[in-house]
């Protein structure tokens, strides 16, 4: 064991380890200007700041102290033998059944709903109370939507925003908050927004996707990309239609006319959360179902063999077209939910930075994994939002997506599959790397 | 005449300056076990890539008949509308989806051709759901046909070569083929093996009437399966006969059979 | 019918009396467009994938510019040969540091991956996260508000087109646009770098049985292309002036651009290039400023709708 240790402490990977903890500490670091451009990188180092709550020091003796640490453990794990080997041979162990598996789902499914239902009883502070709808409930919808387009199909969605915000302005134009006449001449209830939302993203997906997606998967990316900013560009120009910059009129609040029972869902947040959370556990359940069909097992062909898929006689433009409508229709949904709740929408939400932060929660979770992503959206956004509720000193909002940016590469360098990884996607991954497999490859010109 | 299930007239196909098939005129009778031989780089995998949608010939025609007997003409046909018209095929590096269960992979040939029916499958109405009996029972069925119950659950990426080929050739018939295209299905596998395939191929056609059209290297099992062969070579086809025909035709022993050359000449 | 007869004639009418000034300002767009095209053809060239993380590079060769401008550049502005002097340093300084971040860029968010063969929506998306880190971090440690660069006088007319003024910052961006793109196209078509690079883009299997360095290749191809996308936010900045966000829409318009062209065609990328520009610029006769960036866009999209493969057609390997 000490002969191990030794053999593998290398200067290089010391290096390593200070340039990554070097980074770190920029990273948290004070911030500079055009006029001190140097200030935040030399500040990151000489800055006052206590050693752990120990004692008073300056930045740079704690973050040794990280980088050394961070060394002895990288070196550790090294140590413990070659565990990557097993990784090919695991990956294809035969899965357990499904029969084998379904008490164990139903089980935490049931714990997880029962925590869900109680928890605006344990939490009485309103920020967390609000964004346990606005920044969590809502953000799972849009991240398990992104993870049909992202893990279910394969394909990246760089503008998931932008259905996010045709499904916001929709509610707008339905409920007749916007300048432009609403829909039908009359102001209906944000329910009646639902479908018409979910249709008009669907659409809006399908004209976008069913050209693009023929070609390469990265065009995709690069439209999308250019999507959502083309969106943000016309909601704010269009005064006449969207309000432009100056956002809309007030959207009402969802609210219910069955018969006797009459229900207005207010400006408190619990109402929202349950209201949310039915939508959640509707949409997680119809995705599951989704996974485990004939869709599902397509997408998965699709994935990880185009040409033998079409071979057997599917057709991967059809489903390409068809993951991506169904992750748009879903932004568009959760578009609705946030504009009623929120009460007015402006086209400066809409940006780049919301479409980064769905993916890094589906990245983060697992794609492919709607467990995963779950917990990878309730993790990452409780975190973003305590951050923001009582952030550490010299933390500003924006830094959030310099560490969101660098999780993406952690994340596809040491685990791409994610936290909690699909187990088809994690073999998918195991495979490619060993050289079996033909799921998009990279630098060869593969001949069928 | 009405019985050429595969009808192909003059067809050339061309990648920039190389052409993989030089004016390839040849037929298939239905149920008929006919074999492609050539020596590599003749064009056979092209003929098949031609055959199945995955190419588009700049020249020609190619005729196939449908499932109630209806010509269809496979040029400019996308490969899925190809294998939804009755056409099924094996790739010669065994293209598996290989993080999928020997069972996915039958299950996914089985129920591609049905329309998609997302709502349905969100759903998990009772249609979907009677769907999905009967692809798992025709699944089953298969893979009971090509002796591989025992290896269902089994990740298809582990499995032997020879057990890749027979999934493969369970993954076409799934897909209730006219048709079954096998590309060198006996590369890569074992004497034992190559026994147990030619029996399978034997009893694809004999038992479930489907027509197979062959390429493979190995000449004993190709004179013992075939029943007429097409000689490929440089893209264009230098013989057609019975495998005695073809045996004692001065030009195939020229070109293939009688040396090596040619073959040690050719790109692999 | 009447108005818009009315209104196609009135702005034709505009076109014709501002078609050379838009004319010279797009093509000098055209050249940054182009060069920032280059960096996307080349690498998608060798690894058959779109760098995300080039607008960074880009917006880095700005910063770079900006701060040797400053430090440079006192209360007088400088003119005459000072200027061609300090344009030069501008254009090496934000060269290098372009090289530089792209190196990094390909160390630590490609070459992980390729060691593992990791597939291709990985390299996506670990590209997309260099990107983000990298603009991120550019606004908190130099502020996130919009500045201009110091500039050397280069505002002054040259000469004129049809009446059009042709600005030294104009013929600069000429200049130093052919300078670099014949360069370019020498080193790819005639120095055993290009020979690699194009070997890699043909097959990369093959090339690296032939004794290509493919780890080598890639990453003096990253060098190249970051270096011309440094030295374009340079010029880029000396105009418009430097935010951390200034990749993001010239770099969208320079992969229309490479798409436009023929993505993996260097010729493709400066044609689609010039072209877009020179589209872009006089499409302001039609729609209004604000919808400029739609424009493009729009091409974008109609160029994959029909000919996906470019004006000049794909592939590196061949038509260098
Ligand atoms: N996709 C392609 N691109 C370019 N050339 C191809 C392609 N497919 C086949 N060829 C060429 O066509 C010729 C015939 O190849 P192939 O059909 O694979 O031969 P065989 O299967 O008989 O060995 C070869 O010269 C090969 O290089
Ligand atoms: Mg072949």
């Amino acid at each position: 064991m000490m002969m191990t240790i030794f053999q593998n402490l290398s200067v290089r990977r010391f290096l390593s380890s200070v340039a990554v903890v070097a980074v770190i500490a920029v990273m948290t670091g004070p911030a500079g200007s055009t006029e001190a451009p140097t200030a935040g990188f030399t500040g990151s180092f000489s800055e006052k700041s206590s050693f752990f709550g120990l004692f008073e020091t300056i930045r740079w003796v704690p973050f040794l102290f990280i980088a050394v640490v961070f060394f002895a453990v990288w070196t550790l794990w090294l140590s413990r033998g070659e565990q990557l080997k097993g990784g090919v041979s695991k990956a294809l162990a035969a899965p357990r059944s499904a029969t084998q598996r379904r008490p164990v789902r139903w089980g935490i499914t049931l714990v997880f709903l029962f925590v869900a239902i109680i928890l605006p009883h344990v939490i009485s502070d309103p920020f967390w109370q609000a964004a346990m709808v606005e920044q969590i409930g809502v953000y799972i919808l849009l991240a398990i939507g992104l993870n049909v387009v992202v893990g279910f199909a394969g394909l990246l969605d760089l503008g998931f925003v932008a259905f996010y915000a045709i499904g916001a302005y929709t509610t707008a134009w339905v409920t007749g908050a916007l300048p432009t006449p609403p829909l039908f001449g009359i102001h209906m209830d944000p329910f009646f927004a639902i479908p018409i939302a979910i249709l008009i993203a669907m659409l809006a997906g399908i004209i976008l996707g069913a050209p693009t997606l023929r070609l390469r998967g990265d065009y995709l990316a690069i439209v999308t990309l250019g999507f959502g900013e083309i969106i943000t560009i016309f909601a704010n120009n269009l005064y006449g239609i969207t309000g432009g910059s100056q956002g809309t009129a007030v959207i009402p609040h969802f609210s219910l006319h069955l018969g006797p029972i009459k229900y207005l869902w207010g400006l408190t947040p619990v109402p929202y959360y349950y209201l949310t959370l039915v939508f959640v556990v509707l949409f997680l359940a119809a995705f599951s179902l989704l996974e485990h069909s004939r869709v599902g097992r397509a997408w998965t062909a699709i994935r990880e063999d185009e040409v033998a898929a079409e071979s057997v006689g599917i057709n991967p433009l059809k489903y390409k077209v068809m993951a991506f409508a169904i992750g748009a229709s879903t932004a568009g949904f959760a578009g609705v939910v946030t504009a009623s709740q929120s009460n007015n929408i402006f086209p400066s939400s809409f940006t780049l930075q919301f479409s980064i932060n769905i993916l890094v929660l589906v990245i983060f979770g697992g794609m492919g994994s709607i467990v995963g992503v779950v917990l990878g959206a309730i993790v990452i956004q409780t975190g973003s939002m305590f951050l923001l509720h009582s952030p550490p000193a010299g933390y500003q909002p924006s830094d959030l997506y310099i560490y969101l940016g660098a999780l993406l590469m952690v994340m596809m360098i040491f685990r791409p599959a994610g936290l909690i990884p699909s187990r088809r996607r994690r073999r998918e991954i195991r495979l490619s790397e060993a050289g079996e497999g033909h799921a998009d490859e990279v630098l060869t010109g593969e001949q069928p | 005449m009405s019985d050429k299930i595969f009808d192909v007239q003059n067809v050339t196909l061309r990648f920039g300056g190389v052409v993989s098939l030089n004016d390839v005129s040849l037929h298939q009778n239905r149920g008929e076990i006919l074999a492609v031989i050539g020596p590599n780089g003749a064009g056979k995998t092209s003929l098949f890539n031609s055959l199945t949608g995955v190419y588009q010939p700049q020249e020609g025609t190619i005729t196939f008949l449908g499932r109630d007997a209806k010509p269809i003409s496979i040029i400019g046909k996308k490969a899925h509308r190809v294998s939804a018209a009755g056409v099924a095929r094996t790739f010669q590096a065994s293209r598996m989806f290989s993080a999928l269960t020997a069972f996915e992979n039958v299950k996914i040939g089985a129920e591609s051709h049905r329309g998609i029916g997302v709502l349905g499958a969100m759903l998990r109405g009772p249609a979907t759901r009677r769907g999905e009996k009967t692809s798992d029972a025709k699944t089953e069925e298969l893979l009971k046909f090509v002796g591989m119950t025992d290896k269902a659950n089994v990740i298809s990426a582990s499995l032997s070569y020879g057990d890749r080929r027979r999934l493969e050739i369970a993954r076409g018939l799934a897909t209730d083929p006219q048709v079954l295209l096998l590309d060198e299905p006996a590369a890569g596998t074992n004497p034992s093996e190559k026994i147990q395939l030619t029996e399978l191929i034997r009893k694809v056609r004999n038992e479930m009437g489907v027509s197979i059209l062959l390429i493979e290297h190995d000449m004993k099992l190709v004179m013992s399966l075939a029943e007429r062969l097409y000689v490929l070579n440089f893209g264009g086809v230098i013989a057609e006969g019975t495998p005695d025909e073809i045996r004692s035709n001065p030009a195939v022993i020229d070109a293939y059979l009688g040396s090596s050359t040619v073959e040690t000449e050719e790109r692999t | 019918m009447g108005g818009f007869g009315h209104y196609l004639l009135s702005h034709l009418d505009t076109m014709r009396r501002e078609f050379w000034f838009l004319f010279v300002g797009g093509v000098a767009n055209g050249f940054l467009y182009g060069m920032v095209a280059v960096g996307y053809t080349l690498v998608y060239g060798v690894l058959r994938l779109i760098n995300f993380a080039h607008s960074e590079i880009f917006m880095s060769g700005g910063f770079a510019g900006y701060f040797v401008m400053k430090a440079m550049i006192g209360p007088t502005v400088p003119s005459g040969f000072a200027t061609v002097y300090l344009i030069v340093i501008g254009i090496v300084v934000g060269g290098v540091v372009g090289a530089a971040i792209a190196t990094l860029v390909e160390r630590v968010a490609y070459r992980p991956l390729r060691r593992r063969h990791a597939p291709a929506l990985a390299y996506l998306i670990s590209a997309i996260g260099a990107s983000y880190f990298l603009f991120n971090l550019a606004g908190k440690e130099f502020g996130r508000y919009s500045i201009s660069v110091p500039q050397p006088y280069v505002n002054h007319t040259v000469f004129t087109i049809f009446g059009a003024p042709v600005q030294l910052y104009y013929l600069v961006i000429l200049i130093a646009g052919v300078i670099m793109f014949v360069g370019l196209d020498r080193i790819v078509a005639k120095t055993k770098l290009g020979r690699g690079i194009r070997a890699v883009a043909q097959d990369a299997e093959t090339a690296s049985l032939m004794g290509v360095n493919i780890d080598r290749t890639i990453a003096m191809t990253f060098i190249v292309g970051g270096a011309l996308g440094g030295a374009a936010g340079f010029l880029f900045g000396l105009g418009t002036g430097v935010v951390f966000t200034m990749g993001f829409t010239p770099a969208l318009k320079a992969f229309t651009a490479a798409v436009l062209g023929g993505i993996g065609n260097l010729r493709g990328a400066m044609i689609g290039g010039l072209l877009l520009g020179v589209v872009e610029s006089l499409s302001v006769v039609f729609v209004q400023a604000a919808y400029i960036d739609v424009v493009a866009f729009g091409i974008l999209v109609a160029v994959l709708l029909i000919r996906p493969t470019g004006i000049l057609g794909e592939r590196l390997g061949r038509a260098a």
